[in-house]
């Protein structure tokens, strides 16, 4: 039975209302203009230029922060280089507690950390407050943990830190991706030179702060901001000896060439394009909110996020019928509200992209749904939309959308399954879902993908290493593997 | 009069010439084939075909086979000796790649002990981390020591249940291409190892530049050549491997290996 777009606006009619309930942002001061986080203190750009960083649920500027020139990266990385003799030399007790000390700052601000990550980035501030905040909080406490054990990480090694490190990040999990990098790099006893992404400075300004409040030494963290321009000078900047970038597989790409013959180590946490495939045995209730969970989490922005819907044929269409169900009682709307599931689209430029990519899926044949929806006036949304009648060959099927768009495939047999799962050239997550144990190990072991989810979906854990298969990247973050890209072993 | 052997290229468990019809002679006597850039294709998608399999078979079965191999290994040892060039020198060299071939032979069932784990997420789901096998990796094996050279790296990757493509020493490439009638009478399947001889300087770009090669081992690679493969390995995001330490370590497994974690909810 097919769901048509009178009948969803009638199931959302139907449920419950919800009065509006907006998180507070009187505790929360922005400040309207931001220097650069240098040798343990904010100091003024050599750039002079600044850009606006804006709310992209209202389009409103909320700050301006500094695109960072070649002599702004060069005294950051003298910065850091400067720290890290003394750094990875002080007691390793020490520099666990430091990091202790982060985790708890991250803890007694958190409140504040997630209104300006969900002002700055457009997610609901209900992930922020439940999923971003905390994790970054308990990233920093595993690797706490980590500082003065390295010896017990690796059998046989006296695991040595590298030096510099210069780390890139994306803009859909700012805090978080912040500290999946910071942490283990300085509890193996890098020091660390970091760009945020250009569209949320932000919580890494606050960072920088907590950097301050916790003594932590000078010049072992340093912040500067900017664009793409900005994050190629940081990696290709010959003091640094350790690159790490999370973002798209094309400029992951770019940074791998832009590096080789360095010497420099490398990691990368690039695209994906993951299949969540649900069995005819699956348990469809919880199926469908893994298959929400899977791709309308922060609005699909989520390299891991479960893309690809594919579902057996014989329970294809009751499925697709609890998904549309379920698609109209998602709320969209003021990321402050605490009642929001899908926050605004991160930029206008990522608007742009999902749209053309939305496009193209309705152009080469496939069948777009979307709920009733009303979008607000400002700022940038996209509906939660999905496609059925895909084919394989398609954009929509093969391209990393990086928005709240689901392709739905079906499959037969479970090879069947496996066969189209892989046939990507990413490889960073899957999703199984069936009510049978063999079937789940069969699957897990098949599935050429860093991260496999059975009967769930996007879960983290700073315990849980995280990382690709294939174009997707390589390196581990996260677990005792994530420390491995920032020892020598030699 | 000696019946002489002619040395072919070894792909998909088949002893076959350079399907350019080339050769080239390293000292100056014996033919070898120059593998071309078809050559190493059909290497690369015979390594592909063979992945699943080898992947995909027991630990203590893919030990079992490294195992016979030193065995058959050092059944020739003699013949190696010789075309190591005899002494002392030779005969430690061989010694050196049959214990190589035990030492790795014994990894594949402790590898995901020593380096997997069992991860205690906070909340309620079950969640491990276990290493698999990239897939097809190339080995640009080193000048020196004709026969350990390639050993000491074949092995840590074959061990992971990789499956490889090898490019031998240009210099001296006979006793690589005779391993591979050690590898062919050791159950190692077809595909598993194909072993190209040829020239570096040619081969090289369409080994770094393979959309199906996953993974690339430059032990015997000199800076400029690294710079140059590193370059064209972005394409399709290889790992480009570059430890150089000569050791048997578990490290050397594991910079083959993708590690990959399963999480399972905990419930009634």
């Amino acid at each position: 039975m097919a769901i048509t777009k009178k009948q969803s606006a009638e199931l959302a009619r139907q449920a419950f209302e919800y009065a509006p309930a907006p998180e507070a942002i009187d505790h929360v001061k922005i400040q309207p203009r931001h220097g650069l986080f240098i040798g343990g203190r904010m100091v003024e750009a050599h750039s002079k230029k600044h850009f606006p960083t804006i709310n992209p649920a209202t389009e409103k500027t909320l700050s301006q922060v500094v695109d960072a020139d070649e002599v702004d990266v060069d005294r950051a990385v003298k910065a850091a280089g400067k720290a890290f003799d003394s750094w990875a030399r002080l007691s390793p007790s020490r520099r666990s507690r430091y990091l202790f000390r982060i985790s708890r700052l991250l803890q007694e601000r958190s409140r504040e950390l997630a209104v300006v990550e969900t002002m700055d980035g457009g997610k609901p501030i209900k992930e922020s407050r439940d999923v971003d905040i905390p994790l970054s909080a308990a990233h920093f406490f595993y690797y706490a943990g980590w500082a003065d054990k390295l010896e017990w990480a690796f059998p046989n090694r006296k695991p040595r830190p590298l030096g510099v490190a210069g780390q890139v990040i994306p803009w859909n999990f700012p805090l978080l991706m912040l500290s999946w990098k910071i942490a283990p790099a300085l509890a193996a006893g890098n020091t660390v030179v970091l760009k945020p992404a250009e569209t949320t400075p932000l919580s890494a300004m606050l960072f920088a702060e907590i950097c301050m409040q916790a003594e932590l030494p000078p010049g072992v963290v340093n912040i500067v901001t900017g664009a793409g321009k900005t994050g190629s000078l940081v990696v290709s900047h010959p003091g640094v000896k350790k690159v790490a970038f999370t973002g798209s597989t094309e400029v992951g790409k770019l940074i791998q060439r832009a590096i080789a013959g360095s010497g420099k180590r490398l990691t990368l946490e690039l695209g994906g394009k993951a299949a969540n495939i649900v069995f005819e045995d699956a348990p469809l209730d919880q199926a469908v909110e893994g298959i929400v969970n899977g791709i309308y989490f922060n609005q699909g922005h989520v390299c891991c996020a479960g893309s690809r819907l594919l579902v057996q044929e014989s329970i294809a269409e009751p499925l697709l019928e609890k998904l549309k169900r379920r698609l109209s009682t998602l709320r969209l709307g003021d990321p402050l509200d605490k009642n929001t599931d899908i926050g605004a689209i991160n930029s206008r430029a990522q608007l742009e992209k999902i749209q053309g990519l939305v496009e193209s899926g309705v152009d080469e044949g496939a069948e777009l749904y979307q709920p009733e929806c009303v979008l607000p006036e400002r700022g940038f949304w996209f509906p939660p939309s999905l496609f059925t009648n895909v084919s394989q060959s398609y954009r929509i099927a093969r391209e990393e959308i990086f928005g709240p768009v689901l392709s739905v495939l079906t499959f037969r047999t479970p090879n069947e399954a496996v066969e189209k799962a892989n046939n990507t050239p990413y490889g960073l997550s899957a999703g199984v879902w069936t009510d049978k144990g063999s079937r789940i190990l069969w699957m897990a072991e098949r599935m050429r993908a860093g991260v496999v989810w059975a009967n769930t979906f996007n879960r983290f854990d700073p315990t849980s290493p995280f990382g690709g298969y294939k174009e997707s990247g390589f390196g581990r973050e996260g677990g005792v593997h994530g420390l491995l890209p920032y020892v020598d072993l030699n | 009069m000696d019946v002489r052997k002619t040395y072919k290229l070894f792909v998909n468990g088949e002893f076959v010439r350079s399907e350019s019809g080339r050769a080239y002679r390293p000292d100056g006597m014996v033919n070898v084939p120059r593998g071309s850039r078809k050559d190493l294709r059909d290497a690369v998608r015979a390594a592909r075909t063979a992945f699943p399999g080898w992947a995909g078979r027991t630990a203590m079965n893919r030990g079992q086979i490294l195992y016979r191999a030193a065995e058959m290994l050092d059944g020739r040892a003699a013949q190696f000796v010789e075309l190591l060039g005899g002494g002392v020198r030779a005969r430690r060299e061989l010694e050196r790649s049959v214990e190589t071939l035990v030492w790795y032979a014994g990894w594949t069932d402790k590898l995901p002990q020593v380096t997997g784990t069992v991860n205690p997420v906070a909340g309620p789901y079950f969640n491990f981390t276990i290493p698999e096998p990239t897939g097809v990796v190339a080995i640009v094996a080193p000048e020196r020591d004709a026969l350990s050279g390639l050993v000491r790296r074949l092995a840590p990757v074959l061990c992971g249940g990789n499956v490889v493509v090898a490019l031998t020493a240009e210099s001296q490439p006979l006793a690589a291409l005779t391993l591979a009638e050690v590898l062919a009478t050791s159950d190692v399947p077809a595909g598993v190892v194909n072993i190209i001889s040829g020239q570096r300087k040619e081969l090289l770009p369409w080994l770094s530049s393979h959309m199906d090669i996953n993974a690339i081992d430059t032990a015997g690679c000199t800076t400029d050549e690294i710079k140059a493969i590193e370059e064209s390995a972005a394409g399709n995001v290889k790992r480009v491997i570059k430890l150089t330490k000569d050791e048997m370590s578990p490290y050397l497994i594991s910079a083959f290996m993708e590690m990959k974690t399963v999480w399972h909810p905990i419930g009634v």
